[in-house]
């Protein structure tokens, strides 16, 4: 479990300083993903398979689909043609995907030889986390669904006047 | 922390993560990654918090984490809505070009 928590580390941060070094939003955003996956890894290795989960589910899964949506409708892209051709040459997708595929890697070593995530030596499941949070933390739940109300009625209100110019800039 | 790990490893790595995110908002001038770079930030205190909560076997760590992602998750929103009122408004997305506005 070690080496695969040392290796997921090296791969979060070397992820992350890419992505903050690109030029281009769409080659930052594809290591951005891979070091949010390697954080995921990370907490697999350590016991703690439910923020694994949510990690891959929301802040992949949804935080950072929400600024593709952006990149593209702000045409962000290739300041070029903004066509698809100069998306997938392989100076982009391939240390993404090199790092990816070794978190695929990874993630089967922990499947395969652990027999499932969350076997670790002090894992932590669902279970107690769900105790924990609407047990003490219930005031706590009550005030993340203010703050997401909030939230959605300010991005409502933000965004309803945004007139989408695409393909001119 | 499990299979020998130091707490002080995870903690370290942690603030790595950190401090690559602060980096990317102070040296980066485009908007959007200054938000992507915030949100890297967030992701290291989430971990900084799993990795302490695997530290003493408690799944409070666990929980603040929740709370961290929601907070990530509220904070991209408007965030990014406020990315396109402004991108609608100065036809770019560098920070220095909007330092005239009057209110």
């Amino acid at each position: 479990m070690a080496v695969i928590f040392y290796l997921s580390s090296v791969i979060a941060l070397l992820a992350a300083a890419m992505a903050i070094s690109r030029r281009n939003a769409f080659h930052a955003l594809l290591y951005v993903v891979v070091s949010l996956l390697a954080v995921a890894v990370i907490f697999f290795s350590i016991g703690a398979a439910f923020a694994g989960a949510l990690e891959i589910i929301v802040y992949a899964g949804a935080i950072i689909v929400l600024f593709i949506f952006v990149v593209m409708m702000l045409n962000l892209g290739p300041k070029t043609t903004g066509r698809a051709d100069g998306f997938l040459t392989p100076s982009m997708w391939f240390g993404p995907a090199l790092l990816a595929l070794t978190l695929l890697v990874e993630l089967s070593l922990i499947l395969v030889r652990d027999a499932g995530v969350g076997t670790a030596a002090t894992a932590i499941g669902p279970k107690e986390v769900a105790l924990s949070l609407f047990g003490p933390y219930a005031i706590g739940v009550e005030l993340a669904s203010f703050l997401l109300l909030a939230a959605l009625v300010g991005a409502a209100r933000l965004g309803s006047g945004t007139r989408l110019t695409g393909g001119d800039r | 922390m499990t299979a020998g790990i130091p707490l002080e490893h995870g903690l370290l790595i942690a603030a790595g993560l950190f401090v690559i995110g602060l980096i990317g908002v102070l040296v980066r001038r485009s908007l959007l990654f200054q938000l992507l770079s915030i949100e890297i930030m967030l992701n290291a205190a989430g971990m900084a918090f799993v990795i302490a909560g695997a530290r003493w076997g408690e799944a409070d760590g666990q929980v603040l984490f929740i709370f961290i992602l929601v907070m990530a998750a509220a904070e991209v929103a408007v965030g990014l809505a406020l990315l396109l009122r402004l991108s609608n408004r100065f036809r770019d997305l560098n920070g220095d070009s909007m330092s005239s506005m009057r209110g």
